[in-house]
């Protein structure tokens, strides 16, 4: 069993080992190749426009698995074109659009590869066509590596340095400025008592003048009148009343609920540093109401082969009953119970796909910097007045969109060119979201 | 516009101006009702729960519950969350049969529709196959097999049963109309292995009459396939091919084609309908004479001799009938469309039958709007067959018995008899899907699987086949009764999959495409393949009807006509809370069963009944006597009682147990046939009172007329807007105009969508899938019969159904007929007229003015929105309603015990059937028909995300999408392409909508609510607009 491990590690960093040599030739070679860009045999383009559409749908597409320069999940796709048997466009195409078919068709390189990467399938895109994988070409062709970091990842202290006034030294300037102030409160305090003290000592006061001297101050009294307990009533019931109402209000509302979740999954790594698409694990968002917790076969995607030893990735293969040893799957599976962090009520109906894909809306929009997030929580209220504010102020998105001519050409009609709200189509009325 | 005399009603209680009826009429609800759940609390109870209440709801508030959410761990490539598939396949429950495509969501299949690629009994639903999604969830299912009633495993089962098989001296195989090529195939497999073989078919509901007479007229036993869209005549002698008929869903669609109107057309079928319950057909026809059941053969053969006089036939001796006037008024209709008519008679006589072959074969309707040789498959069975294999099992000669998903010991008149013989046989093997009465008391249970979990092949109608596949994986331990036969058989295949896909790669289609898989595909995606050519020797009708005597002695005697329920049928589905709660097209009555008896009936026996009351009887049939309500029925012929079948189950589960009496065991056998006509029954009523639920008389408008407006076709054809009732108003000037010149309301102005139904009463004919439909969609709680009692039916869609008759007689100043009018007319034979009835939608609606905090309100789209969680159940805007469809939740009718008939709710198996687009409502809060915008929201969804408009029948409410006639059309009236634009010749003017198709109305149009629901009148085909029967 250990022998089989040893050899499979071997084998990922003999991997390693191969790729950063092929990498290392590649960036000299593609520095140079970046300078008299046009000539190269492949007939790639360098058309910024095409090079931006290429980088749209490589980071819409690829990026889960591929970057340019560095080995992912697939390989490296650098000067990919070189490497692959000839005709090599042709077979580029026609391994994007269905990987498994040119495996099975018995393609040596294709096979080789397979084998390579832990039989790990590439995902088949038929809808990719010709012209997108030449767009892809064009990007990777054009790739610049991003100059060398040190770090990588952001440690936490990275987050202060951020631009805005250093919280640290407003409060060192808050402190200074709360002494200071006691610091004059007390000199007065003392001036006053001395001053007493010295008028109380002469005897060719007035009379006006001497009551105000002896004044004894009595703060029982105060205390005990009608104003004040009046008016400390009030506040008390005012105060009491205010923080019930905002009580009531709360009830229901999990805002920044953040639960523990049965495995540490981090948003911050998939999302944010690895940049994995949102979709790539929530399939339903552009398509359904929910926006689908992923099942486990996507986290096997690549956890088949990565950081196959964490205790958490353990879990997964526990659930789908996967033995990383054997690389089997068994019929033993356990669904992963994950803790629900948005939790709309059943009286409310709200759909992913209307406001992802119709809408245009980013996902941050309300559910914030989830590429930040470690454990995720719930970032926005989810209140209906949240939701009655943003159909108020948003606009829809009517572009390129033909079910929407129509009600652009009224609305212009009726308003000019005040652009048109949600609330403007009926988007505050009930039955919108409650059926 | 010519003052119509027609006078509507609901029942005979309104009619006759019952006190009671009176009493109730203004009240919401008929008593002081109880609303108490156990035991009425008092004012501590009240304080302490106030208490408890508001400590509960701050601890509550204090942490919310976790709520888990967990993915699929391997997701299926086709299921996304939240999307429903759609899977097309075929309804067969018993052997009631219906080509459908099946609405899954997350792998529940939850809602059907009908399959517009299968031509028959396709395209649209029934209500039972609409509710046997429901069946599915049902927990009184078989949870595995069992031997000896005691849990077994299937290895357990085979073993035994191979053995038990082989060692018996006979195998029986007992089972329905089996019109699966795949499952006979599957049942020869085991007649190939056991050599003393027989399977025997039997139908509760028989067609034996006809299929004998088939096979004497033309040597082929089997049911032609009608055209009912080609006729012009038709005659029914006691058939209610409307109603409760194998193949409704088909005749429904058909017939109404001839009756549509508009479009330049301007003509109609007549529908003449000879029978003695009022039946659907009954209620649909222009002319309906009440006959005696055992009339019906005099009829038929006089029928026979006016139509032989006059093309050449053979006279055959009649008996005289009372009365020739409607008889030789539909002869003479039948010859003036000679090859375009149809004459069906219900009568299991095969003389019966044979004369009305013969009828069929001179007027030359076979090959035109009858075919013989393309058959109608679903009804084979043969009482003959059965009733020897009865004796046989009796005298043990029946050897082993297999019951196929049948129950004869319940829906068999000798089922008392196969009951006590179980025991004698030597091995007695059931596959039916619960311990019904047949199933509880053999010695093994192979339970099948649900037709949603099953593969399966039907041939309905010869050359047409269609296919069944499973939308979900068996709930239960179950396994496919086709499955089991080749384990028994000992087949080389034991999976009915694999069989049923060797016996299809044989088919010559299979050349058309790629390969076997493509081919198979295709069958399973389109539901259906038509494969027909017609036979080199065609079946010609050869038979010498001279010596056919038919002719009966009369009876003087009560005589009993048994009929198929409209809502359970034959009672397969006996344990379906929906079909229990859906009430009655005609009676209007739910979870019951009685007999129906005339007016005249229930005046000699001095009974009179009102709001709901009843008493028992005592009917005597034979030497059995049952104790069964009484339900006095306009339309019912003297002398005759109707009862229906599918009543009186006993181990049906939970819902269905002791719910009605059984009539299959007054089912006579005569003449190698079951009949259910029975002659010379006695009742005798009981002093005991007792209620029957009925939905309908519980609404009432308060007297406004002209709910409903109809004509004849001989007006309309003058006069495109004959019948209608067109209000005008008078203003301050006093100049008479249309309500809608004088308003309060500024109106809305729809710049998107304004949703819109048109609703043709001349196409619906009540049979009520669209209430079954809505319900299934929009999770509508099952109340139970208490409930509707007290008038706290939930259906969101009702079909209202009114009697009516005109007479001039009516007394000027009470504006009521007198008695012996009500008698004579109006009880006797009234016309029917169905109207279904739902939201309004209704621009200037009268709810949304009186809602206190505004949880009803206005649309941009035209519906009128019902916010349930901002409801707090004053209930103002269902007394403002002119139209009643407003239900208030007087309970929480889920997670409550006492509402377990709600199995949809009350459990968590029957859950799996609830819409998750549609909340469930709370206690406490109003609700009704919403226009399905739940669909509304999908459709408008998908069109934006494809960046266009929604084409029109892309969204479509549930009830317009299961209606066989296309009653019911749904549609952007804002669409100009739109079919209910161009239905209702809509035209549009500044934030007002007008209909201009003359026919078009809004139900109380007076009252100016401004309904975006229309109405098209009524048009019957009459010569004259009084219906004054000459009945002796």
């Amino acid at each position: 069993m250990n022998k089989k491990k040893t050899s499979i590690m071997s084998k990922v960093k003999r991997n390693h080992l191969a790729f950063l040599l092929i990498f290392s030739l590649f960036s000299v070679f593609h520095s140079l190749q970046a300078q008299d860009a046009p000539a190269n045999d492949f007939g790639i383009s360098t058309d910024p426009a095409v090079i931006a559409n290429g980088e749209k749908l490589f980071k819409a597409n690829c990026t889960s698995c591929h970057a340019v320069d560095k080995k992912v999940i697939g390989p490296a796709l650098q000067n990919v074109w070189e490497r692959v048997p000839e005709p090599q466009l042709e077979w580029i195409y026609a391994f994007v659009k269905n990987s498994t078919k040119v495996i099975s068709s018995g393609d040596e390189y294709a096979v080789n590869l397979y084998n390579e990467y832990n039989k790990t399938q590439m995902t088949s895109f038929g809808s990719l066509k010709n012209s997108d994988i030449d767009a892809i070409l064009a990007y990777v062709n054009s790739y610049v590596p991003p100059a060398p970091e040190v770090a990588v990842t952001p440690g936490p202290g990275d987050d202060t340095s951020k631009a805005g006034v250093d919280s640290t030294y407003v409060t060192t300037v808050m402190i200074i400025l709360v002494v200071v102030l006691l610091l004059i409160l007390v000199v007065l305090g003392l001036m006053v008592n001395i001053l007493t003290k010295v008028l109380k000592d002469k005897e060719d006061l007035e009379e006006a003048d001497a009551e105000v001297v002896n004044q004894k101050f009595d703060l029982g009294k105060f205390f005990k009148s009608n104003g004040v307990v009046g008016m400390m009533v009030f506040i008390i019931v005012a105060l009491g009343m205010k923080a019930g109402i905002d009580g009531l209000f709360t009830v229901g509302v999990q805002q920044n609920y953040q639960p523990k979740q049965p495995i540490a999954f981090s948003h911050k790594i998939h999302a944010g540093q690895y940049e994995i698409d949102c979709q790539y694990c929530h399939t339903g968002v552009r398509k359904a109401k929910s926006a689908n917790i992923p099942s486990a076969n996507i986290c096997m995607n690549c956890h088949s082969a990565i950081k196959t030893e964490s205790p958490e990735i353990q879990k997964i293969y526990a659930a789908i009953d996967y033995n990383p040893e054997t690389l089997e799957y068994g019929n033993n599976t356990k669904p992963i119970e994950w803790v629900r962090v948005h939790n709309l009520p059943d009286l409310a109906y709200f759909n992913h796909s209307q406001h992802v894909q119709v809408g245009g809306l980013e996902c941050e929009t309300c559910h914030g910097e989830i590429k930040e997030m470690e454990v995720v929580y719930q970032y926005s209220p989810l209140t209906m007045g949240w939701c009655i504010n943003c159909h108020r102020e948003t606009n829809v998105n009517t572009k390129g969109n033909g079910y929407y001519n129509k009600l652009v050409e009224l609305h212009e009609d009726n308003n000019g060119k005040t652009p048109m709200k949600v609330e403007d189509i009926g988007g505050l009325e009930c039955s919108k979201c409650h059926y | 516009m010519k003052k119509t005399n027609k006078v509507y009603w609901k029942g005979l209680e309104q009619l006759t101006n019952d006190v009671e009826f009176v009493k109730n009429a203004d009240k919401e609800f008929p008593d002081a009702l109880p609303i108490s759940e156990e035991e009425a609390p008092n004012r501590r109870d009240f304080l302490k729960m106030m208490g408890f209440g508001i400590a509960a709801a701050s601890l509550v508030a204090c942490e919310a519950p976790i709520r888990k959410a967990i993915p699929y761990v391997k997701k299926p490539v086709d299921v996304d969350p939240a999307i429903p598939n759609y899977y097309a396949t075929s309804y067969l429950t018993g052997n009631d049969y219906n080509a459908l495509v099946v609405k899954t969501r997350e792998g529940r299949p939850i809602k059907v529709e009908g399959n517009s690629y299968a031509e028959f009994n396709g395209g649209a639903t029934t209500a039972q196959s609409e509710a046997s999604v429901l069946s599915l969830y049902d927990q009184q299912r078989l949870k595995g097999p069992q031997i000896d009633q005691k849990e077994a495993s299937w290895s357990d089962i085979d073993g035994q049963v191979s053995s038990a098989l082989s060692s018996a001296r006979k195998v029986t195989l007992v089972s329905y109309s089996v019109f699966s090529p795949s499952t006979q195939a599957a049942i020869n497999e085991l007649k190939n292995r056991y050599t003393a073989f027989e399977h025997v078919m039997y139908d509760p509901n028989s067609s034996h009459g006809a299929l004998s007479a088939n096979e004497a007229t033309f040597n082929k036993r089997a049911l032609p396939s009608y055209d009912y869209s080609k006729a012009k005549t038709i005659v029914s002698v006691g058939a209610d091919f409307l109603g409760a008929h194998y193949s409704h869903a088909a005749n429904n669609k058909q017939f109404v084609q001839t009756r549509k109107l508009g479009g330049g057309k301007k003509t109609m079928s007549r529908l003449y309908a000879f029978e003695s319950n009022l039946s659907l057909t009954g209620a649909n026809a222009d002319y309906r004479t009440r006959i005696r059941p055992s009339e019906e053969a005099s009829y038929v053969a006089n029928l026979y001799n006016m139509i032989a006089a006059k093309t050449g036939g053979t006279q055959v001796s009649a008996g005289s009938i009372a009365n020739k006037t409607n008889l030789t008024k539909a002869a003479n209709d039948l010859l003036r469309s000679k090859g375009e008519s149809i004459v069906v008679a219900g009568s299991n006589d095969k003389n019966v039958q044979i004369l009305v072959n013969a009828i069929n074969s001179l007027l030359g309707n076979y090959g035109n709007t009858m075919d013989i040789n393309k058959s109608v498959n679903l009804r084979k069975g043969n009482d003959a067959q059965m009733n020897r294999l009865v004796d046989n099992m009796k005298n043990k000669s029946a050897g082993a018995v297999i019951f196929f998903n049948c129950n004869p010991v319940y829906d068999h008149a000798r089922g008392a008899e196969i009951a006590s013989a179980i025991a004698g046989l030597p091995a007695t093997i059931s596959t039916s899907d619960r311990a019904d009465e047949t199933s509880s008391l053999v010695k093994y249970n192979a339970p099948d699987h649900h037709y949603l979990e099953s593969w399966n092949d039907f041939e309905p109608v010869s050359g047409t086949y269609s296919f069944s596949q499973p939308t979900i994986s068996n709930i239960f331990d179950t396994r496919q009764a086709q499955e089991s036969f080749l384990v028994w058989s000992g087949s080389e295949t034991s999976s009915y999959y694999d069989y049923l896909r060797n016996r299809w790669s044989a088919h010559s289609n299979v050349a058309d495409f790629a390969n076997f898989q493509s081919f198979f595909d295709d069958c399973l995606y389109k539901g259906v393949l038509v494969d027909y050519s017609a036979p080199e020797e065609a079946a010609v009708f050869n038979y010498d009807v001279s010596g056919v005597n038919v002719s009966k002695a009369k009876t003087s005697g009560i005589e009993l006509a048994i009929y198929e329920s409209g809502t359970l049928g034959v009672g397969f589905q006996g344990n379906n809370p929906w079909l229990h709660e859906m009430s009655d097209p005609i009676t209007k009555a739910c979870w019951d069963n009685y007999i129906t008896v005339s007016a005249e009936w229930a005046d000699a026996n001095g009974i009179k009944l009102g709001y709901m009351k009843s008493r028992l009887a005592n009917l005597t049939v034979g030497g059995t006597t049952v104790k069964v309500p009484v339900l006095v029925q306009p339309g019912q012929a003297e002398g005759t009682i109707g009862l229906s079948l599918g009543y009186g189950r006993t181990k049906a589960g939970k819902v269905g147990d002791g719910v009605g009496v059984n009539a299959y065991p007054f089912i006579k056998y005569v003449n190698g046939a079951n009949h259910l006509n029975v002659a010379d029954v006695t009742v005798t009523l009981t002093d005991e009172e007792y209620k029957v639920a009925q939905t309908q008389t519980a609404e009432t408008y308060a007297g406004r007329t002209f709910v409903v407006q109809e004509s004849i076709l001989k007006n309309y054809q003058q006069d495109e807007y004959a019948g209608r009732h067109q209000v005008k108003i008078t203003d301050a000037s006093g100049e008479k105009k249309s309500p809608n010149a004088v308003t309060l309301w500024s109106g809305h102005s729809y710049n998107n969508h304004h949703w819109g139904m048109a609703i043709d009463l001349n196409s619906c004919t009540g049979c009520g899938s669209c209430t079954i439909a809505c319900q299934v969609e929009n999770n509508i709680p099952v109340v139970g019969k208490d409930q509707i009692i007290n008038g706290r039916s939930m259906a969101w869609l009702r079909i209202d159904r009114y009697y009516s008759f005109d007479d001039n007689r009516i007394d000027e100043e009470t504006g009521f007929f007198d008695a012996l009018d009500i008698k004579e007319q109006a009880a006797a034979n009234p016309e029917v007229v169905f109207q279904p009835m739902m939201c309004q939608q209704c621009n200037n609606a009268p709810c949304e003015t009186v809602c206190p905090v505004a949880a009803t309100t206005h649309s941009s789209e035209g519906l009128n929105q019902m916010t349930y969680n901002r409801c707090i159940g004053t209930r103002y805007c269902a007394n403002n309603c002119p139209y009643k469809v407003r239900r208030f939740n007087w309970f929480k009718f889920h997670d409550n015990k006492q509402f377990d008939k709600n199995t949809a709710m009350n459990n968590n198996l029957g859950k799996m059937v609830l819409n998750p687009d549609v909340t469930v409502r709370a206690r406490g809060v109003m609700e009704k028909c919403s226009f399905c915008v739940q669909r509304v929201q999908a459709g408008k969804l998908q069109a934006k995300k494809e960046n266009r408009r929604p084409v029109d029948g892309e969204i479509v409410s549930a009830c317009a999408s299961s209606c066989p006639t296309d009653a019911l059309v749904f549609g952007d009236m804002n669409d100009p392409q739109s079919k209910i634009s161009k239905l209702l010749k809509i035209k549009r003017e500044e934030k007002m909508v007008e209909a201009q198709e003359p026919r078009a109305f809004h139900a109380l149009e007076e009252l100016r609510v401004m309904p975006n629901v229309w109405y098209m009148t009524k048009i019957r085909n009459k010569d004259e607009e009084s219906n004054k029967e000459a009945h002796a």
